[in-house]
């Protein structure tokens, strides 16, 4: 029988020539990602060596990207003295691929490492990051690990017990509606699956709709999984990742593409048509809590974000723009902007997308995970609503136990932006 | 005999466990002081010592869903928590494995705080309603990192040995 892509890539990793769900594997490691709990990695790597004749270096710093992104720049003195620690441990190891607080290269983690051409179809990626599931987009086996874990891979180059997951299985065809796309699907599958329902699986994303969606919706897709429990998502590389590859992330070397077998074994089969699909809101306090818009429009909102590592990409703005372009936000509304990169905020402000969001009032903040995660700037006041195009509304969420947070595409976050209420775009675009 | 000291449901996030903007606070040691910090009635009895070492906290599916910042387990830790869940998230159970949180997964578990509660030989016991749940095992090669303290000195052994 033939193997997923999940068992095909953590196969080889391990040296084997097959792997089946279930299998407990030690696969080595070809990019391990940390961010600002690099602080903590460093920590847990220096215990290791303790009370060892060895000294604490990590096996291969070519492998190692750290991007500082969730506090920046920083919001306190303890995070600019966890980021200066972190600063002197990658000078002193030789680690060179370190995304500092910069215009030019900084930014989120999940594009940074796209964007510049780290990630590769078939390789095994290891984050302390939850949403590290986003490089599947790729074609990549890419998971969240904690900081512990982390200092395990950096000592030793392999992941510990990885138990290959089951694989499901999502086809999608159809082609979306007008200001609808991958995010509503994403949060119509996250909606299907439940929070649980794709636990301790991957997921691999098949079908007409996504051999002709961008990675850029692709990466917002297996951002994503991780919301349905998946340990991973990913899209099998074709010709659009060869594409993004070569112009967007300007990878030259050679390319080798892992798919899975056609004779593949999987958990479960999901079938979803797209054509009637209209736009997905998740509602307060779990992503699984999705409805169709018409369920929550007019809801009145107080802070409303476009950007993070789902949907801060430049597609993502440029669609914002479009549709703020010669109006105003509405008063009583503040409407933020956190481009996944300083290399998209560049663009644009090139292409003249950040002038055309300023005007029409919206703040266009530096690249950074922003009010996301409620760590930064952004907060919320007590009983103020928000809705946001990040992958979050757990309660307290966005800094507040005592607000509520709402999910949605950049299409409805900016018509939303325009009313001050939830809005379908196909309504005022 | 420990009793339970919290019981919640499904889906708890680790928002919920250790809010977001207390993560610049990475040292175990400093973590606990956040632990369920916007639960203002379960932190401030743990804050006043009011939690005996060894209580229960008893949760739904899904435990420790979302991120994977390792502050919701250490915090735990540092409290001398136990979870007994009806499951949890994968992040989650192997942070707690590596960082040695005692965590049960009991896939019937049904429980009221204050509850006496004993675990042992496979199974959870409420004493209070003396009913007994079946704990499901946990994964071989999850047992052995258990077995040597957590993942650093797991770790640190296999760099030992030259593996």
């Amino acid at each position: 029988m033939g193997m997923t892509i999940a068992e095909k890539i953590l196969a080889r990793a391990s040296g084997r020539p097959t792997a089946r769900a279930g299998d407990v594997l030690e696969p080595a490691v070809d990019l391990a990602m940390s961010h600002e709990n690099a602080a903590l990695v460093i920590n847990q790597f220096k215990e290791i060596y303790e009370g060892t004749d060895r000294d604490p270096r990590p096996w291969d710093p070519s492998k190692i990207v750290i991007v500082f992104d969730h506090r920046v720049p920083a919001e306190s003195a303890k995070t600019a003295t966890n980021q200066k620690k972190v600063r002197a441990f990658v000078a002193a190891q030789g680690i060179t691929r370190f995304h500092d607080i910069r215009g030019d290269v900084g930014g989120i983690c999940h594009q940074v490492l796209p964007e510049n051409g780290y990630v590769r179809p078939g390789q095994v990626v290891v984050g302390t990051d939850s949403h590290t599931t986003s490089h599947g987009a790729l074609g990549a086996f890419a998971f969240g690990v904690g900081a512990t874990e982390m200092a395990s891979v950096w000592a030793l180059g392999v992941a510990l017990n990885v138990e290959v997951p089951p694989t499901i299985r999502v086809d999608v065809k159809g082609a979306f509606q007008d200001w609808v796309g991958a995010k509503d699907l994403i949060l119509h599958l996250v909606g299907k699956l439940g929070a649980q329902g794709a636990n301790y699986h991957a997921i691999e994303f098949h079908g007409e709709t996504i051999r002709r969606m961008s990675t850029s919706g692709r990466l917002a897709l297996c951002n994503m999984s991780v919301e349905a429990g998946a340990t991973a998502g990913i899209v099998p590389a074709d010709e659009e990742t060869l594409r993004y590859l070569r112009e967007e992330a300007r990878v030259t070397d050679l390319l080798d593409v892992v798919g899975p077998d056609p004779d593949a074994s999987y958990a479960r089969v999901v079938e979803v048509d797209v054509s009637d699909l209209v736009p997905q809101v998740a509602c307060p306090h779990t992503v699984d809590n999705v409805k169709p818009i018409e369920a929550v429009a007019g809801v009145r909102l107080s802070q409303i974000v476009i950007g993070s590592c789902t949907n801060g990409r430049l597609d993502d703005l440029e669609t914002a723009a479009r549709i703020v372009k010669g109006h105003t936000v509405a008063a009583g509304t503040r409407l933020l902007v956190f481009p996944a990169s300083s290399r998209i905020l560049a663009e644009a402000v090139e292409r003249g997308i950040v002038l055309d969001l300023l005007r029409a009032g919206a703040v266009v903040m530096n690249s950074g995970c922003g009010p996301c995660l409620g760590v930064h700037e952004g907060a919320l006041g007590d009983g103020e609503v928000a809705l946001t195009t990040t992958n979050r509304n757990f309660k307290g969420r966005m800094g507040n136990p005592n607000s509520e947070v709402y999910l949605c595409s950049p299409a409805v976050a900016a018509a939303s932006a325009l009313t001050g209420t939830i809005t379908d775009p196909r309504k005022v675009a | 005999m420990p009793r339970v000291a919290l019981k919640l449901d499904d889906d708890v996030s680790t928002d919920v466990i250790y809010p977001g903007r207390y993560m610049a606070t990475v040292l175990p040691m400093e973590t606990p002081q956040y632990a369920f910090a916007d639960n203002a009635e379960f932190s401030a009895r743990l804050k006043a010592a009011q939690v005996p070492r060894g209580s229960v906290i008893v949760a739904g599916r899904n435990f420790g869903c979302g991120s994977s910042r390792e502050q919701a387990v250490s915090c735990l830790v540092g409290h001398g928590l136990t979870i007994v869940a009806r499951s949890f998230a994968r992040i989650f159970l192997q942070n707690a494995i590596n960082l040695g949180l005692k965590v049960v997964t009991a896939p019937e578990i049904e429980a009221s705080e204050g509850d006496e509660i004993e675990i042992d030989g496979g199974v959870v016991v409420d004493a209070t309603t003396s009913k007994a749940y079946p704990m499901a095992a946990l994964p071989a090669a999850r047992q052995a990192i258990i077995d040597a303290g957590g993942l650093i000195p797991y770790t640190r052994n296999r760099l030992q040995a030259g593996a």
